[in-house]
Order: structure tokens, then C-alpha cells, then sequence
């Protein structure tokens, strides 16, 4: 792809509260068009690149262009285009729903005050909080809250959506409806970039992804060069234990026990061997099968490999 | 791309200035309950000054208490006079420091600060629409002393003309002129701390930080404003010509006080202008 072609575009983006890097020399390419997926355990560095994106934060070094200019150099011209949703939503508690968008409508000098009203509700409908755009936001449920974050990054026509962590807080009917949501703007042509903890999450809605680890982004592309990283497996059910372990031991693969008598797994760690392959030598080997599953590498499993096991915060 | 086209959309031709944000700002300010708190409790000033002073009016002029107070029982247009004597040294800065102090900080303590610069609201048009609202603000808050003391003092003691401090009298009207000019050269006399309190906002994302810092230094100021021995530091002091507002009450006006009060905020405001300015044109917006 040549130049213009990103919508997000980073090189050697870096980072540093002190000695800790937590950017860590990141080079994104997130193509126009795409849904692309921000995965990253908490703590690997997604929002304080989106921060940097956006031209909150400054970068301690590394370039970073968005649609057709370079952030934060040319900040009042991109910024307009791109609607956003950073680290959850913000209010005025003291204001209704309506007037908190219309307040965050004004600080953007481009939009029409002629139109404002009605680009206001409009976003409102779109997150269902028309019934309750005159409440004080102060009453809001968080899902109510995130609602009106996202609306918020719709008030205008946009050429990107930068959304960090748009589901959270939300029921699963809500999370149902934002991922309609994406779907539906994406299909306008808006380039849309979500964050998100969750793979499954990411998985359902993304055609790329990238993945943060400790302030490094350990990979990107599409869902399925990223399956095509892992390794697939096979588990045989079988009555004659002790000959299909024989069998795939003789395949050069190295079978899992479970213990129980009758199943017996193995990563398909040898090159160039298929599935296929490995049921027929077990049938060759008069190996009575009773079932036999072919699994692709999981994206769990290479989301896991990638960024470590656990519940520690990176960091 | 389909997306591109929907760059260039009439509804994105809006005005340069961007005077809708200074709209939205002071809408959001004056929405809130604790400016009309703020408010309320300064227009209690005058109020309270007059219902006491009427209450034991049968007592003689002692000579003591605030300026102005022994003229009340004789013509009530002295409580504007008096209530502002009384609300300077110590209401007015309160109240400014909430407000001034909350500019950047509260947004920030919010969150709601970084969706106005992703907006893109632009950093220095923020800080000059916050500015620019929190000088509303003293404006309105001076006014509401002198106008809430003028409708106390017309309902509670006689009104006639006034006799000012040169000795001329002058009309109800030509009073009320000068009340104003009074209401303006203290709002003047609030800029600098109000820029002050516009750049403590930005060093901090805990408002009520910012607030008190910017309410205290009002304090220090008239403390060592009160010191004989720092003459020399006190022509530099922000509230150097809070209460000389008496050259406004003569005939003709004096404008020599009002000028250099003028001249010193002006200083004030630029040099806290330009450190509100270096600080936020490159603060990281972490909150």
C-alpha cells in the first residue's frame, strides 16, 4: 500500500512516564476501511497510544499520521474527522444528556450551530438515549454513560472512530447493539479502530488486529494470519488407547493424556502433516476411532502466546 | 474512498472565531448550581449589611466599622458602597478563586477536558474562552453586590442625592454611573488574580486545589500589602488598588487610580497568561 492508503499510521512511537517506556516503539498501519482491533491485556500501552494518536499526550519520539496529516502538527484539521472515545466517557453531571453533547458540539469550531441540534439527536437516537436526553446525566447508568460517549464521538460525519473499549460497562444486549453499531458505520466507509481487553470481543467484530504487550505490539494483519501464527491439533476418542498412542508417537508428534482412558490429544507440530493424514494412519493401524476432531490454532491460544498468561497487569 | 467526500460537507463551514465554545461556556458555567450558590451568598452581603444596620439605626454613628456604613442611616445608595468595601478583601476573591481555579482543573477532574481538545477545541482558544468566562463571571458577581445594595438600600433607608467625597452632590442618576464605573474598576481590579488562578488550574487535575491555592494567594497579598516594611513590594501587588476606588467618587473623576490598576492587571494577566499558556500548549491530558 502506498502513502494515504492508513487511516492510522505510527512509526517508532514511543512513550516514556520516566524510565518506564509504556509506548514502546510501536508501528501501526491500520488500512482506510477496516475495523481493526486494539487487543491488549490492561496496562499494555492501547490507551496511552490513543492518547498520543489524538494528540492528547505528547510522543517521546516516533511519528504518528492520521488520515492525511501528521499529529499533533495538523490537529485542527484532523481532529474534526475523527470522532473518539477515550478511556470511557466523561459527563457534565450537572447537564442533561443533550446538553453535554451540545457542549462537546461547540468546542468543535467547524460543526454548524445551525445543524447542532439536530446532529445531536440524531446521535442520540443512534445510541437509543433519545427517552432520556433531557435527564440529568448525573442519573445515568454507566452503560447510559457509554452510550453517550459513543454518541458523542458521532456527532458529526466521521472518517475514523477511534473507540477504546466501547462495550464496557454495557449489557449484553448493549455490547449486541454497538457491535450493529460498528458494523453499520463501517459499512458507510468509516475506518473504525477499537480497543478492547477481550478477544472474543475483537474477534466478532474485527478484520484486523493488533496486539500490545507491555508497551510493544507483538503482532498485526488479519484474523487469519494471525490464526496461521499457532499451531492446530487433533483429539481422537478412542477404545484402543494404547495403539493410538503408538500410532501418533510414530507421526513424530508428542500425544496429551487427559486422563482418561479413551481420549488423547496432540499439536500438530510436525510440518507439512494434516489432519487427514493422521486419521488415516490411525485407521491403517486397524485403530478403531469413535471420534476424531481437527481443531485450527485458537486465537486464544495465540492471544496467550503473544501476551503472556494471567492477571498481572503488565507493567 | 467514500469517506473522503464526506470531508468537504457544508456543515463543516462553520465560523473561525469559534464564539459558540464562549457561548457553551458561559451557559455552562452560569447552569450550574454553585455559581448561583456563589452568587446568592454575595447578594446576602448587602442584605445582610442593611437589614443590620436598620434594625439599630436608633444608635449613633460610632465611627467605627467598614467605610461608608455611618452614611447608610442617611442615604441608602451607601450600602452598594459598603457592601463592596466589605465583600474585596475577602468574598470576591473566594468566589473568583472557585471559578478561576475550576477552569481547566474541573475539566480535567471530569475527563470532559479531553473531549474538548479531541473535539478539537484547540488549547489556546480553550484557555482563552475559559479566561474569558471567568472575567464574565467578576463582572457579574461585582454587579450583584452593588445592584442587590442599591434595591436593599432604596427599600430600607431614604434615597437622595449624593454627596460625594470632593464635596459635590450628584443626582440618583449620575450615582448610578458612578456605581457601575465602580462595578467595572472592580471587576478590573479581579483580572489579575482571576489569570492567576487560570494558571494554578492548569498545573493540577483537583479543582478544589486550584481553588484554594488561588483563594489563599488573595490572602498573602493583602497580608503583606498590610506590612509597612515591604513598602517597595507593594506598587507590585495584585491587590495593591483593590479598595482605591475612592478617586471614582469625586467630581470630576480621577482616573489616575483606575489607569494604574488597569496597567498593573495588565501585567498580571500577561505574565500568568503566558505561563497558563506554556504550561497547557504541551501538558500531557492524562485524566
Amino acid at each position: 500500500m502506498s502513502v494515504g492508503d492508513y487511516a492510522i499510521e505510527t512509526h517508532g512511537l514511543t512513550k516514556a512516564f520516566g524510565r518506564q517506556k509504556a509506548v514502546d516503539d510501536v508501528d501501526l498501519a491500520v488500512p482506510r476501511g477496516t475495523v481493526f482491533g486494539f487487543l491488549g491485556p490492561n496496562g499494555s500501552g492501547k490507551t496511552t497510544t490513543i492518547r498520543m494518536l489524538l494528540g492528547l499526550a505528547a510522543a517521546s519520539s516516533g511519528e504518528i499520521r492520521l488520515l492525511d496529516g501528521g499529529m499533533p502538527k495538523h490537529a485542527r484539521t484532523v481532529l474534526p474527522r475523527v470522532g473518539a472515545l477515550v478511556e470511557g466517557p466523561a459527563i457534565y453531571p450537572f447537564l442533561s444528556g443533550r446538553a453535554n453533547l451540545q457542549r462537546f458540539d461547540a468546542a468543535d469550531r467547524h460543526t454548524s450551530p445551525a445543524t447542532r441540534n439536530a446532529r445531536v439527536d440524531a446521535a442520540l437516537e443512534r445510541v437509543g438515549l433519545s427517552h432520556a436526553a433531557t435527564k440529568r446525566a448525573h442519573a445515568y447508568s454507566l452503560g447510559m454513560k457509554q452510550r453517550l460517549g459513543i454518541a458523542n464521538a458521532l456527532l458529526a460525519p466521521r472518517d475514523l472512530l477511534i473507540l477504546d473499549e466501547p462495550t464496557n460497562g454495557l449489557d449484553p444486549q448493549g455490547t449486541r447493539e454497538v457491535r450493529h453499531l460498528i458494523k453499520s458505520l463501517s459499512d458507510d466507509g468509516t475506518t473504525i479502530f477499537v480497543s478492547s481487553h477481550l478477544l472474543a470481543e475483537v474477534e466478532q467484530m474485527c478484520s484486523m488486529i493488533a496486539v500490545m504487550s507491555a508497551g510493544r505490539l507483538v503482532a498485526q494483519g488479519t484474523l487469519d494470519e494471525l490464526r496461521s501464527g499457532g499451531t492446530a491439533r487433533v483429539r481422537v476418542t478412542t477404545p484402543d488407547f494404547a495403539d493410538a498412542h503408538r500410532v501418533l508417537s510414530g507421526l513424530g508428534l508428542t500425544p496429551e493424556l487427559h486422563g482418561r482412558d479413551d481420549v488423547i490429544t496432540a499439536e500438530l507440530s510436525v510440518q507439512g502433516l494434516l489432519p487427514e493424514s493422521v486419521n488415516a494412519a490411525l485407521v491403517r493401524a486397524d485403530v478403531r476411532v469413535r471420534g476424531f476432531e481437527a481443531s485450527g490454532a485458537s486465537l486464544e491460544d495465540r492471544f496467550v502466546a503473544l501476551t503472556g498468561e494471567g492477571f498481572d497487569v503488565a507493567g | 474512498m467514500p469517506a473522503e467526500s464526506a470531508v468537504a460537507s457544508p456543515s463543516r463551514a462553520g465560523g473561525g472565531l469559534g464564539l459558540t465554545l464562549l457561548v457553551s461556556e458561559i451557559t455552562v458555567l452560569f447552569r450550574r448550581l454553585r455559581t448561583w450558590a456563589m452568587i446568592g451568598a454575595l447578594a446576602l452581603i448587602p442584605i445582610l449589611i442593611a437589614v443590620v444596620v436598620r434594625v439599630s439605626s436608633d444608635g449613633s454613628a460610632s465611627g467605627r466599622g467598614p467605610a461608608f456604613l455611618n452614611s447608610i442611616t442617611q442615604n441608602g445608595l451607601f450600602v452598594s458602597l459598603t457592601a463592596l468595601t466589605v465583600a474585596i478583601p475577602l468574598f470576591l476573591p473566594l468566589t473568583i478563586g472557585v471559578v478561576a481555579g475550576d477552569t481547566i482543573a474541573g475539566e480535567a477532574n471530569l475527563g470532559t477536558l479531553r473531549y474538548l481538545l479531541v473535539a478539537p477545541a484547540g488549547r489556546v482558544r480553550l484557555l482563552l474562552v475559559k479566561y474569558a468566562g471567568a472575567a464574565l463571571f467578576c463582572f457579574v458577581a461585582t454587579l450583584t453586590v452593588v445592584v442587590t445594595g442599591a434595591i436593599i438600600g432604596a427599600l430600607l433607608f431614604p434615597v437622595g442625592p449624593v454627596t460625594l467625597l470632593s464635596g459635590d452632590t450628584v443626582g440618583i442618576p449620575g450615582y448610578f454611573v458612578r456605581l457601575l464605573l465602580l462595578a467595572l474598576y472592580v471587576t478590573v481590579s479581579l483580572m489579575g488574580l482571576s489569570a492567576i488562578g487560570l494558571f494554578i488550574s492548569t498545573l493540577t487535575t483537583i479543582p478544589v486545589g486550584a481553588m484554594a491555592a488561588t483563594a489563599a494567594l488573595a490572602a498573602v497579598a493583602q497580608i503583606l500589602g498590610a506590612l509597612p516594611q515591604l513598602e517597595w513590594l507593594h506598587p507590585w501587588l495584585f491587590t495593591n488598588y483593590w479598595l482605591g476606588f475612592a478617586d471614582l467618587l469625586r467630581e470630576p473623576i480621577v482616573w489616575n487610580s483606575f489607569a494604574d490598576n488597569a496597567l498593573l492587571q495588565l501585567g498580571y494577566i500577561a505574565v500568568f497568561g503566558t505561563l497558563a499558556y506554556g504550561r497547557f500548549s504541551t501538558k500531557d491530558i492524562l485524566s
